[in-house]
This record gives structure tokens, C-alpha cells and sequence, in this order.
């Protein structure tokens, strides 16, 4: 019998093609994702004369320099962004790659598209050339984002080299408390283990708590692995990973899904499989969480304070909080339930599925916001869904603006930015310093906490809206 | 990619943890051309004011630092996006070298495809040498990939690792595609039998 093996380990095993004799593995590639963003590594290509190998298992869409105005390319005024998008489509056409473009209901941000249509799926090696690729690990698939030389060498080769990483589980048991939803569990995730806990490791979330989330909470989890450090973060398919995939457009078919179902079946960890690290989190004592500071591990309960230098006895570290609490005018001690907020921003790679809609219209409901804030549905077909079921509706009522499908306002690259010194309540994943603009001031958190935001103008924690009037 | 040589240069002590790549290289100048030279904007806005002049509280626009090649920095340097932009900033502002206790595992990677060497060291030797650094602005730093030494202002030498394939492809200059291409016929047969097998892809 083979030994016991993590998820990882087995799809990794299935993957590698050879070895070098240091140790790194050549593996085989399932699916190669291309963006706005992709257009050096083309390039690359092109210089070195070489054609892209895969055009079958490479599907682009844009997302990060798309406006969420129209999705009209002339729209896009700056011609340096719409050239990104225009230089998207002619080198996806050239190369004969799957392309939703802008003018298909498809295009959406490309760790929304990957699951939404199928193409994530449970023990597959997927890359892209974004941080967040580790997202499409919700599916049981190693997913990790790479830069442009390997988004070149993929293009080239349909493989990449990598090092094996060690293997870490976050077991997360027990119940979430209301008003608690996926994005608090990986928040409280990264505060205790840190942002740089993960580096070297694919973590594996396991427990109650992960097994009882439908795949978009799963996907919000994983997404925030690099956050965390790790460059890939994976949950074991089970029935809910079958039945989310089941019918999708490009998930197998007939007798095909039957062989992929036992394949899928038989991938998660064994049950003595060896864990290079282990860390366990009770669910009960996660509360709606927010950041303060300009790294993600930089985060609390809603009902916490401030945290104050003072109580910091290493230098730097002190040092540290002191420069990040002047970037984000915060008063040491103060209540965070106290910090005013300028704009909310629902959107992202992270927090843009219909679930997450679903969580803050429920909290929209009935409500207005009284300051700007804008929904960006993570997908055109997100939109429509959304649309279907009337969201938009509440979102407008709310006075939020309902924006097309794109990056946005998480990093801000087609110009839809943060003012500077303005506080944006954002459900996107990153709080660095300038990330959302110059000078911007990001709060992360969810969908729930955002719209509670909205409505209060202050970051407030969302259990009072549960209970209607 | 230019081979690596050995670099004895000034070195740049950077306090803050976390140094991510959204401050290395913001995302406004992504949409920008490898070849456009990215040196100009390499941390850009940490370097520069809102009128373009340099920040006088920011070391690289110290005389001392002017010919800075090597940075050191603190645990989880190149966190964050997985921008390749990072590299080439720091790469074209004429850095050959980081030293830290922990990187970024993209920015960690994307530094090998460009001739940028990351040197991993221990907390403790980041945390004296950044000490050193401080006390004497402008010391300099001895980078010996052929030996894997770090060698410090105050003449202490460590070892550094280093994947054997990697230094080899730095001392050379030679980057993974062409690497990867002589196994051509591999590749297509690992895929004949994983397609028979994977059916459903």
C-alpha cells in the first residue's frame, strides 16, 4: 500500500513529469488562466519566438483595468488601459486561447470565472499570473499564482518548476455564530498564525466549521491564503464540491463525470497523512472581524479597541504600529466601532460571488447607506443572477452604486480609486499601505460587515442589523 | 538575463516588516512596458512627495545610499501581488540583492527569472547587520554566490543556501524556458499518458 498521502501530496504526485537533480519538480499544468495583466509575459514569448503550447487549457478574460462604468472598450478612456484589454484579446485571438471578453456575460474577474464555469476543479494544478489564483482551491485543485517569467513558461510549456512545499492544516471546528460568515474566519486565520506563517507551506482548511461552507465561503478562505503567506490553499472536494460543479459548462459530462467523480473521490488526505504543521481555531470564538491596521494580519474583533504601541515591548515592532497607526489616523485605545468611514467598496476577488451579495443585501435590505458606496458583481453572469433575484433593487435603494463585472476598487487599476486619506470599509484582500489609492485608508472585511458600514457610516458590527425593526 | 557576479556594494537597512509589492511598485504603473525602464519607479511613493520631490526621510534618497546594490529587509519582503513589476524595479534601479529573514514565495521565485538574488539569513544576523548599517550609513556588503558568503561591514561572514540549478542559472545568466524546452519530448509523453488517464480535462 502507498503511504499516506495529504491532498497535495497526491496531486502533486499525479503531476510530476521529472526531476531535477536539486530537487525541483517539473509539473504538469490543467489549466493556465491569462488576464489584463498578462500582456510582459506574451511579450516574453514572442521574443524568444516561441508559440503558446496549450491554446486548449489557457482561457483569458480581463479584469483588472476594466471599467465598471460600461463594459463598452471605448469606454475605457485612458488609452494605456484599454490597450492592456485590447492587447488581452488580439494576443488571446492570435493564439487561439478561450476568451470571455468584455462584450461576453462570461467576463468577470478570473477567480470568479474559473469556478463559475467549471474549469476549477478538484485535482488539478491551475496557475495565473495573480497572487490570488490559490482561490480555485476551494474546488480540491493546487492552484498558486506565479509571475511573468512562469506565465512566459507556461505559455511555452504547459509546466513550471517548483519546489515542493511543506504541508500545514488549519482545522476549523464548530458552528459560526450569526453575522459570522467566511471572511471572519480567515481573518481570524491570519491573526493568529501571521501574514508570513504560510511561507513555503500549502495549507490544507479542514474541521467542521470549513466541511459546513458552501464553495463560496470555501473560495473567500482559500483566496486569502497568500495573505496568510502561502501561496496555494486547498479544501478537500466532499458532496458539496460535486454538487456545485455538476451541470457546469465546462465540468465533464455523461460517463466523463462518473470517471472524474471516483478520481475526485479518492483525493483527499488519508486519514494518517503526515502534516508538517497543524493549527486548530475554534469556530465559537470568532466574532465579525475588521482591520485597523496596513497588513492583513493587522485585524480584530468589531467589539476590540485599538491596539496600542505602548503595550508593544519590541522596538520595531512598536515602531512599526506607530507608523502604521499614524498612515491610518487612528487614536491608540479608541473603540473601533468609533472609526468613521468615507466609502465601502463590496467587490473583489474575494467577496464579489452571488452568496456574498446575497449576505449584504439581507443586511441592505430596507436601509440606506449614508456614504458613497458601490457593489462590483465579481462576474457578468454574477450580475445577471444577482439581477434575477432582484439584488441590484436593494443595492440602489440602499444609494449604493451597481457596477459592472471587474478587480475594481480592490486595487484600483482601472481607475476606480480610494481618495487619499479617505477610509474605505472594503471586501477586498488587501489593506497595504496605497493599495486601494494614494494615501487610502482600507478596512478589511465582509460582505456583512461592509454593508453594516455603509448604513452607519462607521465601522459597526453587524449583529444589531440581524434583528429587523 | 545578465549573470550574477560577485557584488561588493552599499547596502540599504530597511526597518519595516511586510515591505509588500503594492509599495515596491504601485499598481498604477503596471499597465507599463518590461522594456519602459522601471527603475525611476521603484518605491515610488515612499521615495517621492505628491509634487515628485524626494522624501528626505527616505533612505534611498540619502548621499549615503546613492549607490546602494544590495537591500537588507525584514522578515516577509515581496509579500503580496504577484507582480513580476517588483523585481524589475528594483532590478532596473540597479539592486542585485536581497537579504532577509523571509520572502514573499512569488517575489522569492520571480527574483531568480531576472537576476535579482534573494539571500535568506537568520533574524538574529538581519537584525546585527541592519544595526551596523544604521550606525554607519553607507557600509558596504560582500555578495559571493560562488561561495554563498554574506560578508558584513564588520567583516562576520555567513553562509547562505542556495538551490545548486538556481546558482548555476544566475552565475550563467540563463533563464527556465530555455531549460525546459530540451525536455520536449518528456513533457509530451507525460501528457499522451495523462490525457489517457485524465480523460475528462
Amino acid at each position: 500500500m502507498a503511504a499516506p498521502a495529504t491532498l497535495f501530496d497526491k496531486i502533486w504526485a499525479s503531476h510530476a513529469i521529472l526531476v531535477r537533480p536539486d530537487g525541483a519538480t517539473l509539473l504538469h499544468i490543467d489549466r493556465h488562466f491569462v488576464h489584463d495583466g498578462s500582456g510582459n509575459a506574451f511579450r516574453m514569448l514572442k521574443e524568444k519566438g516561441l508559440a503558446v503550447r496549450r491554446p486548449d487549457r489557457t482561457f483569458a478574460t480581463p479584469d483588472h483595468y476594466v471599467s465598471t462604468v460600461s463594459h463598452d472598450l471605448a469606454s475605457i478612456n485612458e488609452p494605456h488601459r484599454r490597450g492592456v484589454v485590447e492587447d488581452l484579446e488580439a494576443n488571446a485571438e492570435a493564439a487561439g486561447l478561450t476568451l470571455f471578453g468584455l462584450a461576453d456575460r462570461r467576463q468577470g474577474i478570473v477567480h470568479v470565472v474559473g469556478p463559475e464555469q467549471g474549469l476549477s476543479q478538484p485535482g488539478m494544478i491551475m496557475v495565473c499570473g495573480d497572487s490570488h489564483t490559490a482561490t480555485h482551491g476551494a474546488l480540491g485543485a493546487l492552484a498558486f499564482g506565479i509571475g511573468a517569467s512562469e506565465v512566459a513558461h507556461v505559455l511555452a510549456t504547459q509546466t513550471l518548476w517548483q519546489r515542493k512545499a511543506k504541508n500545514m492544516r488549519i482545522v476549523v471546528d464548530g458552528p459560526l455564530a450569526s453575522g459570522v460568515h467566511a471572511k471572519d474566519v480567515i481573518l481570524a486565520i491570519i491573526v493568529e498564525i501571521g501574514t508570513a506563517a504560510g511561507v513555503g507551506h500549502v495549507i490544507e482548511y479542514a474541521g467542521s466549521t470549513i466541511r459546513a461552507l458552501g464553495i463560496e465561503g470555501r473560495l473567500t478562505i482559500c483566496n486569502m491564503s497568500i495573505e496568510a503567506g502561502a501561496r496555494a490553499g486547498l479544501v478537500a472536494p466532499d458532496d458539496t464540491t460535486f454538487a456545485y460543479l455538476h451541470g457546469r459548462p465546462y465540468a465533464p459530462k455523461g460517463a466523463d463525470w462518473d470517471a472524474a467523480l471516483a478520481h475526485w473521490r479518492a483525493l483527499p488526505s488519508d486519514a494518517d497523512a503526515h502534516f508538517d504543521r497543524e493549527i486548530h481555531l475554534d469556530a465559537a470564538e470568532i466574532a465579525p472581524m475588521v482591520t485597523w491596521g496596513t497588513s492583513p494580519e493587522a485585524a480584530a474583533p468589531i467589539t476590540a479597541r485599538v491596539p496600542d504601541p505602548a503595550d508593544v515591548p519590541d522596538a520595531a515592532r512598536r515602531d512599526s504600529m506607530q507608523r502604521t497607526l499614524a498612515y491610518m489616523d487612528l487614536r491608540p485605545g479608541m473603540p473601533l466601532t468609533e472609526v468613521a468611514v468615507d466609502r465601502v467598496f463590496i467587490g473583489s476577488c474575494t467577496n464579489s460571488r452571488i452568496e456574498d451579495l446575497r449576505i449584504a443585501a439581507k443586511v441592505l435590505n430596507g436601509r440606506r447607506a449614508i456614504i458613497p458606496a458601490m457593489a462590483v458583481p465579481g462576474s457578468g453572469l454574477v450580475k445577471a443572477q444577482a439581477e434575477a433575484e432582484g439584488l441590484d433593487v436593494i443595492f440602489k435603494h440602499a444609494g449604493f452604486e451597481w457596477r459592472e463585472a471587474g478587480c475594481s476598487m480592490c486595487v484600483g487599476m482601472n481607475g476606480d480609486l480610494v481618495a487619499p486619506g479617505e477610509r474605505c470599509a472594503s471586501t477586498s484582500n488587501r489593506n497595504f499601505v496605497g493599495r486601494q489609492g494614494k494615501g487610502a485608508r482600507t478596512y478589511l472585511m465582509s460582505p456583512a460587515m461592509a454593508a453594516a458600514a455603509a448604513i452607519a457610516g462607521r465601522l459597526t458590527d453587524v449583529r444589531q442589523f440581524l434583528t429587523r425593526p | 538575463m545578465e549573470p550574477f557576479a560577485r557584488l561588493d556594494a552599499v547596502a540599504v537597512p530597511f526597518g519595516t516588516p511586510n515591505i509588500d509589492t503594492d509599495q515596491i511598485i504601485p499598481a498604477r504603473f503596471l499597465w507599463r512596458k518590461r522594456d519602459d525602464g522601471w527603475g525611476h519607479l521603484l518605491f515610488h511613493d515612499l521615495r517621492f512627495d505628491d509634487t515628485g520631490a524626494p522624501k528626505p526621510d527616505f533612505a534611498l534618497n540619502w548621499p549615503a545610499y546613492r549607490d546602494a546594490r544590495i537591500v537588507v529587509a525584514e522578515r516577509n519582503f515581496g509579500c503580496g501581488s504577484s507582480r513580476e513589476h517588483a523585481v524589475w524595479a528594483l532590478y532596473d534601479y540597479g539592486f542585485r540583492t536581497v537579504v532577509a529573514p523571509s520572502f514573499g514565495d512569488i517575489f522569492f521565485n520571480n527574483s531568480f527569472q531576472n537576476g535579482l538574488l534573494p539571500v535568506l539569513l537568520p533574524a538574529e544576523r538581519i537584525t546585527a547587520l541592519k544595526a551596523i548599517l544604521e550606525q554607519s550609513p553607507g557600509g558596504r556588503v560582500v555578495i559571493d554566490l560562488e561561495t554563498q558568503t554574506v560578508t558584513g561591514p564588520d567583516g562576520a561572514i555567513d553562509r547562505f543556501e542556495i538551490d545548486l540549478f538556481r546558482k548555476q542559472c544566475l552565475l550563467a545568466g540563463t533563464d527556465d524556458i530555455s531549460f525546459t524546452l530540451r525536455h520536449r519530448e518528456h513533457i509530451a509523453e507525460f501528457e499522451n499518458a495523462y490525457e489517457a488517464r485524465v480523460r475528462w480535462l
